[in-house]
């Protein structure tokens, strides 16, 4: 019992962040009709604000060291706690959530820079060509990461309160040895905030119900005298910012290298096509559910009976949802028929 | 989407009359002499940039018929597969393992190659084939990264996982008899194949695989599969079944794959899981768009402008490129250094993601369109001035 639990919470995670990125492909096709490749860099964008947060807050001075006496030593203080002692050593340590400040501006205007200045010239062109050139895209973007902050992953823990695990045995009263990162549990947390705030924002205000018209039918949207296209690139900067603050937070979990981006992506394509490509729903619901089904299927009692079911699980359960609901779990009629 | 719309200007072979006039069959014929010879000769004509040396020309080769049969899936039918490089891994497994227990007669090999390699393709093709579109290239990415997850995971017995599949002493080689001390090399009956002639049997599998390209291409059933590509739909509303059609397209570009994967084999006898890295299914999409997909010759060139790139580029340091700007004064000199600096070494993917933008962005039909578009101005310039 203990361990179908632990595995659920594993794979909702992970799941959270598929299904951040997945939402976010999702929103870019059902307004724009654009495959985007980009999108997993956009994660690691995203996961690098909060890297560039932490060299940001931890600027440091050489001073000197004055517990060794032998000889003169020196240590690097960041500013921060030379200016404001432990107000600034906290800063320091809650750079990661921190760095929401960063990421939300950097993404929307790395979103709307890329949707102006390339996208908005593939909406024409098949889908071939647009997966070529976000695939091109994202390799650029990918090696000017690489070239800025280097090839090997770079550690950004998680703030020291929430470091440890919760033990949520005891709170459930299923008993001892049911321990969980915090931090997992609030990356769920997060990621299911955003998703709610997506949808609500989709749902309740005028804006939303504005774009929610217009992927339905678009010309009839624009021949009514609303600038379709401005909505819909906003759209696009959320969906960017959306999959920047997935990456952001995904930090402590996974520290960030530059192709982290390129291995979500493939899993999160898979997510969209299992969900249904078009449908916003079934790419929250596909993430989850892929998420937990790989989780369990890492377990060792699954493992014993399928061997190597762990490094499949996601592909086999795409193969099968699109040989079987060839739209995917939630797909309409109509959208990207072959 | 329809299947059809991939870059219409890279359809030149398809405006073109191809129906087996004798003008153009001649035109064919002349062309495929030129390639073949062209082909042959490489180490003398790459001497002068510096790319005459074996294995680079191997490269050359390989590479030019890993695109060549994967133009003969994308380039004829549209159907844009992500997940060729399982087929090239699957090949070279089959090859080494050829060498292991039957001989190092590289001849069983590349059979056993295409041979599985084909077999793949079909099993593969008959599931991702029901779906078209961008289905299709995730259903063929989803099989490819699960063959590259099975091959370091569980199937390490066959692929001898992370390490790779490598020659040992103990292999059986059951046709070769006992072997001396040193690991045998792989041999063409009795003659050795490193170097260049380990090239030789490349540049001869390639200029093959060429010409039987060409044959499909101008074939009842390479019309088929441009129809299927121009409208699947309308195909299939005459009463046409298209299903054999792209499956027997698959298969065939699988199959050369195989054959591309085996010969990596024969010119250095390993294989590993990573050939079938969907990283390396992504290289091939670029070797064909970047040569114009749709052309014979156009993938054939792309495999070759990135592998000598790739060669090139990564061999630049701060010291070669300093020499190299040496005859600008110091400060721009410098300044020189710093601007390249990023696009070379380790930053050559980026020259490669760049390039490969600007291609897709400004000329969708590659290479080749470029060159018929700068040779149909000239002669527009010289009919001007005859007229």
């Amino acid at each position: 019992m203990d361990a179908v639990v632990l595995q659920a919470l594993n794979g909702l995670d992970k799941g959270g962040a598929y299904a951040l990125i997945a939402l976010g492909l999702t929103l870019i096709f059902g307004t724009l009709g654009v495959v985007n490749f980009a999108h997993g860099a956009l994660f690691m964008l995203g996961a690098f604000c909060a890297v560039t947060m932490q060299k940001l807050l931890t600027l440091s001075q050489k001073v000197e060291d004055t517990s060794v006496t032998f000889f003169k030593a020196y240590k690097e203080v960041p500013y921060l706690e030379i200016w404001f002692g432990d107000t600034g050593a906290a800063l320091i340590d809650f750079a990661v959530p921190l760095a929401i400040v960063l990421t939300i501006p950097v993404m929307l205007v790395v979103g709307l820079v890329m949707e102006r200045g390339l996208i908005q010239y593939f909406y024409k062109r098949s889908h071939a060509e647009q997966i070529l050139v976000t695939f091109g895209l994202a390799i650029v973007i990918q090696e000017i990461i690489k070239s800025a902050f280097g090839a090997n992953p770079i550690p950004t823990p998680a703030p020291e309160a929430v470091a440890g695990s919760a033990d949520i045995g005891a709170w459930l009263g299923v008993g001892q040895g049911l321990i969980y990162p915090y931090w997992r549990l609030i990356y769920l947390a997060f990621s299911l905030a955003i998703i709610a705030a997506v949808f609500a924002f989709l749902r309740f205000t005028t804006f939303g119900m504005v774009v929610r018209a217009g992927m339905q039918d678009r010309e009839t949207v624009g021949l009514l005298g609303i600038d379709v296209q401005r909505r819909f690139t906003i759209v696009f900067g959320i969906a960017a910012v959306v999959a920047g603050l997935a990456g952001m937070m995904y930090t402590p979990i996974l520290p960030p290298d530059y192709h982290m981006g390129m291995d979500f992506l493939v899993l999160s394509f898979v997510v969209v096509v299992v969900g249904g490509m078009g449908s916003l729903e079934g790419a929250v619901l596909a993430g989850f559910l892929l998420g937990i089904l790989q989780s369990f299927a890492s377990m060792n009692e699954v493992k014993a009976i399928i061997p190597g079911i762990d490094q499949i699980i996601v592909y086999l359960v795409a193969v099968v949802v699109l040989q079987v609901r060839p739209r995917g779990l939630f797909g309409r009629r109509g959208v990207m028929e072959g | 989407m329809s299947t059809a719309t991939i870059g219409s200007p890279s359809d030149r072979s398809a405006r073109s009359p191809t129906i087996a006039g004798s003008a153009s069959n001649r035109a064919d014929h002349v062309k495929f002499l030129i390639f073949a010879a062209a082909v042959l000769t490489m180490p003398i004509w790459l001497s002068p940039v510096g790319a005459a040396y074996p294995d680079l020309v191997q490269k050359f080769a390989i590479y030019g018929i890993f695109a060549i049969g994967f133009n003969i899936l994308f380039g004829l039918t549209g159907y844009l597969s992500f997940g060729h490089a399982a087929f090239l891994g699957v090949g070279s497994y089959a090859a080494v393992w050829s060498f292991k227990l039957l001989t190092m007669n590289i001849v069983p090999a590349m059979l056993f190659g295409v041979l599985a390699g084909g077999v793949f393709a079909l099993l593969i093709g008959y599931v991702s084939l029901r779906r078209s579109g961008i289905y299709f290239s995730i259903l063929t990415l989803a099989f490819a990264q699960m063959s590259y997850n099975l091959a370091y995971s569980v199937l390490t017995p066959i692929t001898n996982g992370e390490t790779g599949l490598q020659l040992a002493h103990g292999d059986p080689r059951v046709l070769d008899g006992p072997a001396g001390a040193g690991l045998p090399s792989t041999n063409l009956f009795g003659v050795e194949t490193v170097g260049y002639s380990g090239f030789y049997v490349c540049a001869v599998a390639l200029i093959l695989a060429y010409y039987l390209a060409l044959r499909i291409t101008r074939s009842p059933f390479g019309m088929t599969l441009r129809a299927i590509k121009s409208n699947q739909n309308r195909m299939n509303y005459t009463g046409f079944n298209t299903r054999p059609y792209t499956l027997a397209a698959f298969v065939i570009s699988g199959m050369y794959a195989g054959l591309a994967g085996s010969l990596m084999a024969v010119v250095d006898p390993l294989a590993g899981a990573e050939r079938m890295q969907w990283t390396a299914s992504g290289e091939v999409v670029l070797m064909t768009i970047l040569g114009g997909s749709g052309t014979l010759l156009g993938p054939v060139l792309g495999a070759g402008i990135i592998k000598y790139f790739e060669n090139i580029f990564s061999a630049f340091n701060d010291q070669v490129l300093s020499r190299m700007f040496d005859f600008l004064p110091a400060g721009l000199g410098d300044l020189m250094v710093d601007l390249v600096q990023p696009f070379v070494g380790d930053g050559w993917h980026l020259t490669l993601g760049v390039l490969f933008m600007l291609i897709v962005i400004f000329l969708p039909g590659g290479v080749m369109e470029g060159v018929s578009r700068v040779a149909g101005r000239l002669r527009r310039v010289r009919s001007d001035r005859t007229g």
